[in-house]
């Protein structure tokens, strides 16, 4: 589904991401932690190409995103991107938000592109929410709105950067809840979170980076309870 | 002070004629200044240098001089070297929309860079294009801004319009200077050019106060 190979990114002198290589297997769930700095974001976004990659490759199904001929606004409509800090476009409405992407990059008709925002509300138990603007919302009400924005593109594969840190404590649960219910739909996932408990219930596979390399990858009970590496248990009495 | 009322209503119809003038060198210096401002706010913004340079330049010299030395310059030296004689109205409208161009250009560049560059990568990140994003997500988010800035500069001009008269393009300051001139008064003809230009600015500040809350509960 995702396969990374030896891939390298600098900002100028700055090497961020040294040599990654990894595969994702379809309807996946991995989980990247690592500390500030490492790397996490940077590495979400090359996969979609908000970052230029500097070397290596990355293949989506098959197709070598970094090959200049490959239409990278079409990887993108397969590619759904979360972001911490919602998104969201301010001068449309809820429902406005999850419809501008289907219609004109899709070519799908008003009606229709209304009837499949209004699906994907009642999912995320948005749907009252339809005609608000998000500057009404809570935090933990835009960034559902943000994961059915990305949905109404019907994404292959689902990128989730820190999804509930910008959040209060008291709304990261309906977040991880919608996302708990995507895995188990069978959505391939990578998700950068700390959280803990989100990663042993659903993942399938942890990440553990630092300075731009994966030091430590392992099924998410094993890593979380017997890291086998020194910085890994450093970060992790940290963080735990 | 008395008013001699009796010269007011001899200029009325020279007034009135100056004003309209006036308002139309100010509609063709916003209307050409905006197209030219936008064209130059996208010229400053491109990534390569090289071809950004120029309009930086442009900005930088119709910022950095004053527009009285940039209005001689254009009446007697730019139009004559293109048609071959003077023409103060052409001269007028010129400097108006180049002068106006370069703070319209800036307005409009720091409207587009203020706009998070979240929402650009988020519409990217759904597939839109850099043009989709830019229509649909960046310019009608920084079009809003760009109203309150946007007006002071329409306000600015029409004020600036006045150094047209030094040029003799017809317009309201010179009717009253041209009064001044034949009747040896001052209060008069300025008192009444001040109020007329106060009519047009205040009229033009309403209006956009008005667009502005429109677009505001949108
Ligand atoms: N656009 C950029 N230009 C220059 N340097 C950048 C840029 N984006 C990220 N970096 C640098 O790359 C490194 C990795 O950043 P990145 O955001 O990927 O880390 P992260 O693991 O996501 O951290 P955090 O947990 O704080 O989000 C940092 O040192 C950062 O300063
Ligand atoms: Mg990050």
């Amino acid at each position: 589904m995702i396969e990374v190979k030896s891939l390298k990114k600098s900002f100028g002198t700055n090497m961020v991401l040294k040599d990654i290589s990894v595969t994702v297997k379809p309807q996946e769930v991995v989980v990247v932690i690592g500390p500030s700095g490492s790397g996490k974001s940077t590495f979400l976004r090359c996969i979609n190409l908000l970052e230029t990659i500097t070397d290596g490759h990355v293949y989506i199904e098959g197709t070598d995103i970094t090959d200049k001929k490959t239409d990278i606004n079409k990887v993108r409509t397969e590619v759904g991107m979360v972001f911490q800090q919602f998104n969201l476009f301010p001068h449309k409405k809820v429902i406005e938000n999850i419809m501008l992407a289907p219609m004109k990059v899709r070519n799908i008709s008003a009606g229709q592109a209304r009837k499949k925002g209004l699906e994907l509300l009642r999912k995320v138990g948005l749907e009252e929410k339809a005609e608000a603007y998000p500057d009404s919302l809570s935090g933990g009400q835009k960034q559902r709105v943000a994961i059915a924005r990305a949905l109404a593109m019907e994404p292959k594969i689902m990128l989730f950067d820190e999804p509930t840190s910008a959040l209060d404590p008291e709304m990261v649960g309906e977040v991880l809840e919608v996302m708990k219910q995507l895995a188990k739909e069978g959505m391939t996932m990578i998700v950068v979170t700390h959280e803990m408990g989100f990663a042993k219930e659903v993942g399938d596979r942890v990440i553990f980076m630092d300075e731009g390399l994966i030091v430590e990858e392992n099924t998410p009970n094993e890593l979380f309870d017997h890291p086998k590496e020194l910085r890994t248990k450093a970060f992790l009495s940290k963080v735990l | 002070m008395d008013i001699q009322w009796n010269i007011l209503a001899e200029y009325a119809p020279f007034f009135l004629k100056g004003t309209l003038l006036t308002i139309g060198l100010s509609l063709a210096g916003i209307a050409l200044g905006t197209v030219l401002g936008l064209f130059i706010g996208l010229g400053k913004m491109l990534k390569n240098r090289f071809l950004s340079l120029p309009f930086g330049i442009y900005i930088t010299f119709f910022r950095g001089t004053p527009m009285l030395v940039q209005i001689m310059l254009i009446h007697f030296a730019v139009v004559p070297l293109f048609t071959g004689e003077t023409n103060a109205v052409a001269a007028a409208i010129l400097t108006l929309s180049l002068n106006s161009a370069a703070y319209i250009a800036e307005i409009f560049r720091a409207g587009i860079q203020s706009i998070d560059k979240g929402q650009m990568e988020a519409s990217r990140s759904l597939g839109m294009t850099h043009v989709q994003a830019m229509r649909y997500v960046i310019l009608p988010q920084a079009f809003k801004r760009m109203i309150p800035p946007l007006g002071n500069e329409f306000i600015v001009l029409i004020k600036e319009s006045s150094l047209a008269s030094l040029v003799a393009a017809p317009e309201l300051m010179y009717w009253g200077r041209a009064m001044q001139g034949q009747y040896f008064r001052v209060w008069e003809p300025y008192i009444t050019a001040a109020l007329i230009y106060l009519v047009l600015t205040l009229s033009l500040s309403f209006v956009l106060s008005r667009l502005e809350r429109r677009l505001a509960t949108e």
